[in-house]
Formats: structure tokens, sequence, C-alpha cells
């Protein structure tokens, strides 16, 4: 089922829904016959198994082939797809029925298909494993309660149950499922997945909801409790491609249905536990599943992880950069006319300030539906990030400057043009360099987030890490994201000797 | 010649400045005294048109000061403020020649006559290249005299100028200033609150009351016919403080 990432944010999901019929009705049809096959998954690691497995099947039929790797939640990804930004992505038939066309009303595998044609989207036949919420909690705890099925859960009002945060909103989540067993439990929290599984080894909760191939359910110990009232509806794993793939790499299409009805749910559920319990990169789970299956030999790409961590270093730098030249390249003149025309100016320092009370994921998803995923998107919104600051300390630099000294640099009849580059852009510097400092260290900071929409940089390790439950990938993210901050401090505390006048600089010694 | 026609400025509820007229003849000094806040300064401002008057005018030799030709008529009038006003990012030097770099002056000739201000201002050589921050009061205000000299103007406006110096300091640029007014032959305006002072100075004193020329003549003409009871009181609190002095010395 996993209609979204696990760990996305239910709000991510409203956010991108909003947008979906402007994505629909905005996305351009570019031809792009010469790129490779674009793969997308989702940020849970079967679908990154999943997905691995598609790009393996591409390559293996002769065609390149592009893994964009945990791009997000359904809606991202499903976007995309229809935009053409991916050219298939592993997704469930539930899915599809509940939340993707649920104001169509589609039931049933034929029906699906048909609809899916209108928008040029292919469905693959059944994988062959149904991945469904189940309820589940400690197998020691239930036998002690005696409780087997959901409806035993009805006895016994205490239990503290602790859902994801998209199962809980969901209609056919959490309300549907109360309202159908009549469940009286009043201590309901949402959590992120990963935590859920921890929380029950920990004692601090006592149910969650989890996927019938999840890794960790026999890794925690856990008894899934029986659907007695078939509640949950079926969610067959499956392909969705875009139609127009066929014609461009017919064999690629054909590689893929190979694997139609190969996978059952205990083949899916070790796949997975490898590749988040013994820690197997996805890569490796999916070229050992393919052998093993159809006698593919695939020529796994690992990368060694200082060549990982010197192109994550690239992407990052490139998203910071960019964007924070942009924002200079902006917010310095808004400044100016910020201090130059008051009125103007408290209306544009409102303006930027909103777009600093954006939550940071929002903002990244806003930008989907207008520029896509990968690292446009998530530059647009480090711009807008990192806008405040530099207009504020522009602004509070010049208005700060004693009136006595632009008066006199007025008396002695330079131009206004020539009083700012003179006088108050120098006398304002240290406090425009603060400016920027602040920018560029929320900045660093801040791309570590778009990875969630494709971006790359330090935070794919940190996505991937959390995903994994792997500190060891966390930090691969985070230390040199913590480095480079402070690489920025430093990097300005030296530019202040190039930026700031020297007589300034004396002057704040005294 | 400088003159203010009919000069009235307000700022918000409060007149600063009310219908004043005042010519300023060429190569005099005139120097503008009274209480904080009777508009002395407002006055020097207006006549640089760092503040735009309500009503009335102010001309540079017939030429009406605007929007349009403030720049030009400002390059011939230097102004000196408290302190010196010295652009703290820009050492001794390059405060005294920003306009010369404004303008496009060769560098020598720009060097040559930077070194000619600073000896008319007794302000040593090797300090130009000092940081305002790195220099005394008293060397402050002489470069920015310099920065004021610098294109030669005719007029030469100075408010408050020796007001946060140590009287020793004082004394010593009153002398240096007073040497200066009369060997350039410059149309000075110079704002105080202290009547020695002005009378060390002035040709002609105006003293303002509330915005208002009270009284403009000699120090003489002030002591010995005052306009009014308060140019008397004004001229008795000076005194008054002389005579404490004294008693207090005795």
């Amino acid at each position: 089922m996993k209609l979204l990432g696990r760990s996305a944010r239910r709000w991510l999901l409203a956010a991108t829904f909003v947008q979906s019929e402007c994505v629909l009705s905005c996305s351009g049809d570019v031809a792009r016959a010469a790129t490779p096959v674009r793969i997308g998954s989702k940020q849970f690691t079967e679908s990154v198994v999943l997905g691995e497995l598609a790009t393996a099947l591409v390559r293996a039929s002769g065609s390149s082939a592009q893994h964009r790797s945990q791009l997000g939640g359904t809606q991202v990804l499903w976007n995309a797809l229809v935009q053409g930004e991916i050219d298939l992505y592993p997704e469930y038939t539930g899915t599809l029925e509940q939340e993707i066309l649920k104001n169509e009303g589609v039931r049933g595998e034929e029906k699906l298909r048909s609809t899916l044609t209108s928008y040029g989207v292919v469905m693959s036949r059944p994988l062959g494993f149904n991945d469904t919420y189940a309820l589940g909690m400690k197998a020691a705890r239930a036998e002690a309660l005696g409780i087997r099925s959901i409806s035993d859960l009805r006895r016994h009002p205490e239990l503290r149950f602790g859902f994801t945060n998209e199962f809980m909103d969901r209609a056919d989540g959490w309300p549907g499922l109360r309202a159908r067993y009549a469940l009286p439990q009043e201590d309901v929290r949402g959590l992120d997945h990963d935590l859920a599984y921890r929380g029950l080894d920990a004692d601090t909760i006592d149910v969650t909801d989890l996927y019938s191939t999840d890794a960790d359910i026999a890794y925690y110990d856990i008894q899934i409790l029986q659907d007695d009232q078939h509640y949950f509806p079926v969610y067959d794993a499956v392909w969705l491609v875009r139609a127009d793939l066929k014609g461009r790499a017919p064999a690629a299409v054909a590689a893929l249905a190979r694997l139609e009805g190969k996978i059952d749910a205990s083949a899916m559920a070790a796949m997975n536990a490898r590749a988040k319990i013994d820690q197997v990169p996805e890569t490796r789970v999916a070229a050992d599943f393919l052998f093993a299956t159809l006698g593919l030999t695939v020529v796994s790409e690992e990368q060694g992880p200082l060549a990982r961590i010197l192109r994550r270093t690239e992407e990052h730098l490139t998203l910071v950069t960019v964007s924070l030249s942009a924002a200079l390249c902006v917010a310095l003149p808004l400044g100016i006319l910020a201090a130059r025309r008051p009125r103007l100016g408290a209306l544009l320092l409102a303006a930027t300030g909103v777009l600093q009370t954006i939550p940071s994921l929002a903002l990244l998803v806003f930008m989907i539906p207008i520029l896509g995923i990968g690292a446009p998107p998530a530059v647009a919104a480090l711009f807008l990030y990192s806008l405040l600051p530099i207009v504020r300390n522009t602004h509070a630099g010049l208005s700060g400057i004693p009136a006595p000294l632009r008066e006199s640099a007025e008396a002695l009849g330079l131009s206004p043009r020539a009083r700012l580059w003179h006088v108050e852009l120098p006398l304002a510097s240290p406090s425009i360099l603060a400016g920027v400092k602040t920018s560029a260290v929320i900045n660093v900071g801040t791309a570590t987030l778009g990875a969630v929409i494709g971006a790359g940089g330090y935070g794919q390790p940190i996505l991937t890490g959390i995903r994994l439950d792997n500190v060891g990938l966390i930090l691969e993210g985070a230390v040199p994201a913590a480095l480079l901050a402070v690489a920025v401090q430093a990097l300005f505390a030296g530019a202040e000797r190039w930026v700031v006048p020297m007589g300034l600089r004396l002057a704040r010694k005294d | 010649m400088l003159s203010l026609r009919g000069v009235s400025k307000s700022f918000g509820q409060t007149p600063a400045v009310r219908d004043v007229d005042l010519d300023f003849a060429p190569h005099t000094t005139t120097v503008l005294i009274g209480a904080s806040g009777c508009g002395k300064s407002t006055l020097l401002r207006l006549a640089l048109g760092l503040v735009t008057p309500d009503r009335g005018s102010v001309h540079l030799d017939g030429e009406r000061l605007d929007a349009e030709s403030a720049p030009a008529l400002r390059r011939r009038m230097g102004y000196v403020i408290q302190d010196g006003g010295l652009f703290p990012h820009l050492d001794a030097r390059r405060n005294v020649s920003l306009m010369a770099r404004y303008l496009g002056w060769e560098g020598e000739r720009t060097r040559q006559r930077v070194q000619d201000l600073a000896r008319l201002a007794r302000f040593p050589e090797s300090a130009l290249d000092r940081f305002p921050v790195q220099l005394s009061g008293g060397q402050r205000q002489r470069v920015g005299l310099m920065r004021a000299l610098l294109l030669d103007p005719e007029v030469l406006l100075l408010d408050e100028p020796l007001a946060a110096l140590d009287p020793l300091v004082r004394a010593e640029l009153q002398d240096a200033l007073r040497e200066i007014f009369r060997d350039l032959g410059k149309t000075v305006v110079l704002v105080t609150h202290d009547l020695a002072e002005a009378a060390f100075f002035g040709d002609r004193i105006v003293l303002l009351r509330d915005g208002s020329v009270e009284q403009s003549g000699t120090l003489r003409d002030l002591v010995e016919a005052p306009a009014d009871e308060y140019v008397s009181r004004f001229v008795r609190a000076q005194r008054t403080l002389h005579i404490v002095g004294a008693e207090a010395a005795r």
C-alpha cells in the first residue's frame, strides 16, 4: 500500500495534492528520445528495492537507466510520471484506487488499466505480492492479552496506538478502521513509520500500522493482527510506465514484464529484510534476486564512499551557491530599495518575512508543480529562503548609518548613486555581510531537505540512513553538512577582510 | 553671495526656522548663535539643500538652490560638522580626496592638493594614511576642514566645528581656523552656542531665537544696543559664567 513515502509529512501530501491539477495542466509534452529510462521510487525501502530491480532489468535489456531513488511520496512520484520527469515507478493497485484515482471510483485491475490509459500511463500485471496495511503488536504482548485479530482490540481500550501520520489521515486508514471495528482507544498518536517499530520495542506504544512485507516484522517479533472484517483493500505491486516509453525503449518495457508474478510476499519481505536489517545495498539485493529468479547477471555499479561523498558535495555546493548568488543579486537591490523607500520597505520586509515562515518542506513541494523534481525546485526554494536575511540586513545596515554621515556625503555634492557606492554600502557592509552569512548557513542546512524532491546533496544519505536505520549513512550526510556549515562560517570570516573596509574593522575593535 | 530669502521650515508640527532673510557677503565671517533648538543648524542644512524649505528660497550668486542645481552648488560650498563627519571606512587622505576621485582628477593633482591642504590645516602628512578612529578629535576636525576645502569653495559652512574638543585643542584650532578664514577670504558661516567663540570669529553675529533672527550685528551692537530683553539676557548669561568663574578662582 504505501501511498506516500512513509516518512513524508501529511501536509506534504496535502500540498502536492492541491497542486496536482495544475501539474497535469502545466505538464509539457517534451520529447526526450535520447535520454536514459528514468525510474523513480518512493521514500521507503521496498519501493527503492523495486526501483533497483526495474533499473537492473532495463539495463540488462540494453537501455541506459537512471534511478531517481526515494523521491518522496505518492503524489510526487505520480506527478513526476504524468509530467514526464520519470518514465516509470513501482506503485500499488490499492493506492491507485484509494488515493490517486479516488475521485474516479475505479475498482478492479482492468478498469484501472483503462483509466490509466487516459493519463498516458500503462500498468503492468501484478508483480506477485500484496503489500497491504495491517495492524501489529509485539507477539509476547498480544499473546498475554489474548489478541489475535483487530476485533480483539475492542476489549482493551487502554492500549496505546502509534500510527504513521499518513495512516492517521487517510480515509481508508485509521478513521475508517476505527469506524468499521468500533475501536474505543483514546491514546492514538501519529509518528514516523521507522520510529513506530522502535516505539513498540521500547513499550511506548502497543499497536502500530505496518505493511505485510515489512522487513521488521520478524526482526522485532511482531504479531500481525488478523483483519477479520476484511477492512484493508488489496495492494498489489505493479509497474506504472509512461505509454510513450514503449516507442522509445521497447526492449526495456518488455524486460520489465519479466518480473510480473515473480515476487511473492515472502520474497519481497526477505529482500526488504536484507536491505534494511542486513544493510545490504539495494542494488546488490536486486541483482541477487534477479540472478536467483531469472538467471540474470547484473553488473551492479556501486560507488565507493569517497566518490559518493564527493558527488554529494558537488550537488550540495551547486544547490547552495546557485541559490545564494541568485538571492544576493535580488536581495541586495531589494534591501537598498527598502532603505530608500520606507513605506515600500516595510512591505518588502513583510513579504520576505512571510516567505521565511513557510515550512521548508512545504516550500520545496510547492515548487514541484512549477519546476518539476530535482535541483531546480530546490534551488528556487533555497533562493526564496535566502532573501530575508540579506534584505533585512541590507535595509538595517543602510538605515543605521548616522544622519550626520549621510548628510556629509550629500553635502559634498556626490550623486545619490555615488553616495550609495562610495559611502553607504561600505558603511553597511558589515551588516550586509552578516546577512549573507546567515543566509548561507541556513541555506547549507536547508539544502539537505532538497533530497526529498530528488535534488541530491548531503540530504540523500541522510534520507537513506533514516530509512534504513543506518547511523553510518546518516553521518555520511550529516557530518559533511556540518563541516560545510563551519567552512561557510570560516569563509565569511575571511571574506570580512575583503568586504568590510579596514577603517570599520579598526573601529569595531575600539 | 549666499542668500536666504523668506525661508521657513517645520519638522512635523514644530517650526524650526521662521521666515528668515539673511545675506552672507563674500569674504566675511558670520556667526550664527543661539540656544539649542533655535534653528541655527537647520539654517546651515537649508543653505546646503540637505533640508528643503517649506517656504522661501536659497540662492548662491543668484542661482536658486533646488533638487536639480543642488549637486553643483554644493561643490561650491564646504560643510564641516562636529567631529568632522568623517567616513570611518576611508583613511584621512581618501576622506579628503573623495570628491576628487568622483570628479576624475588625476592622481598627481589630487596628491598635491591634499598635501597643500594638510599644510594649510597643519595636519601632519604622516597621518594621512590613518583612519578616523586612529586620529585625535582635533585631527579629525582638521581633516573635516581639509575635505570641505578640497574643491576651493566660495562658501564654508561650519556647524559647531569645535564643540567636541577639549579647551586647549579648541583654542589652538580656533586660531588656526581664523587664520585660514582670513587668508583664504572665504564667505564663512559658523554655528556656535558660545558667545566668546562668536566674538572671536565673527565680523557679524546673528542671534537666533525660536527660528527667527532676534538681532544681527557686531558683538558691540549686541552688548551695547540689545534689540530686546532676550538679547541682553543671552549676552548676560554668557558673561555671568565668566564672572562666576572669576569669583571661583579668587
